[in-house]
């Protein structure tokens, strides 16, 4: 098992910042189409992190124009150009499934305080 | 007809390609088997190198397992296998073959013993839709229904898909790649899945 975990390592990415479920994080994507690549940003709330090796993946949730849209994004994709910690939120669990049953002011996640 | 290697799967993973893809694979350790008889076409009737795989430890020996990797001189082995080739005439007894016969980008099949799931009925072995769940239906949800029918022809097909043991036979991937070779780890990376359990032996092929 162990040459296989080695062999997982090299293929994963070591420069992701930590971020918990609730935190609300900028994910930059490298899009290519055709020739062209560009950048893509999507922002919303870590809803769920599944962990693994090069298996791991983040969902994030945001609202787009009232419909609430999940993008879950392997880990150590190499298309994932960086990803931002906006903010930290304070929350009770690790899977945040419950926000999709809330809308408006109730689906706000609650800032974590960071005292300086 | 080509030449091949034995090995250990290991597990699988998945890793990211150098365009950004995901790709599932296999981790197998291979080789170095080292040649234990050469079988040519004068002799024998056809040509054929014989591999040894996973050396035993001099104690488990039987002397006729000794005997016959004794020409080779490179330790006896558990497991023994075949290999058809074309011409004989570049190997010799004794000669280790390594990961390095393979190039990633290589086409190969992997022979393996799959997974035994001991006796199945057709629902799980051949796929079959059994019958519903109620109208009527009594203590055959899972059955496989008519085998066949009446007078004429008066019996069951041979072939016909029946119950009986699934799995645990010799069974054989073609056209899978070779994604990775490492000579230093005597390791190879292949795509896809590959047939048995981990730790089971497999014999990887040039296709």
């Amino acid at each position: 098992m162990d040459v296989i975990k080695q062999l997982e390592r090299e293929h994963m990415r070591m420069d992701m910042p930590q971020f918990k479920p609730g935190d609300t994080v900028k994910v930059h994507l490298r899009i290519i189409e055709g020739e062209k690549e560009r950048i893509q940003v999507f922002q919303g709330a870590v809803m769920r992190i599944h962990k693994g090796t090069t298996n791991s993946t983040f969902t994030v949730r945001k609202i787009s124009d009232g419909i609430g849209v999940e993008r879950v994004f392997p880990f150590h994709t190499p298309f994932i150009e960086r990803v931002e910690v906006v903010s930290e939120g304070k929350v009770r669990r690790s899977r945040l499934y419950y926000l999709r049953g809330l809308k408006g002011k109730a689906a706000k996640i609650k800032q974590k305080n960071v005292w300086s | 007809m080509s030449i091949g290697i034995l090995g250990r799967k290991l597990g699988m993973t998945r890793i990211y390609n150098s365009d950004g893809t995901a790709v599932p694979c296999t981790v197998v350790a291979a080789g170095p088997c080292p040649v234990i008889q050469v079988k040519n076409a004068e002799t024998d009737g056809y040509n054929a190198l014989q591999l040894g795989f996973d050396q035993l430890r001099e104690k488990l020996t039987s002397k006729p397992q000794a005997g016959h990797c004794a020409k080779a001189d490179k330790g006896v082995y558990r497991h023994l296998r075949e290999f058809r080739v074309d011409s004989v005439d570049e190997y010799e007894v004794g000669q280790e073959l390594t990961v390095d016969v393979f190039t990633p980008g290589d086409k190969v099949k992997v022979t393996g013993t799959s997974k035994g799931k001991g006796f199945q009925g057709v629902m799980k072995r051949w796929n079959f839709r059994g019958m519903p769940a109620s109208h009527g239906h009594e203590k055959i949800h899972r059955s496989p229904g008519s085998v066949g029918n009446a007078t004429f022809p008066g019996k069951v097909f041979k072939g016909k898909k029946m119950p009986g043991q699934m799995g645990n036979k010799r069974v054989t991937v073609i056209g899978l790649d070779i994604i990775d070779v490492r000579p230093e780890d005597n390791l190879l990376i292949i795509r896809g899945a590959i047939p048995g359990p981990k730790n089971g032996v497999v014999m990887i092929r040039k296709q």
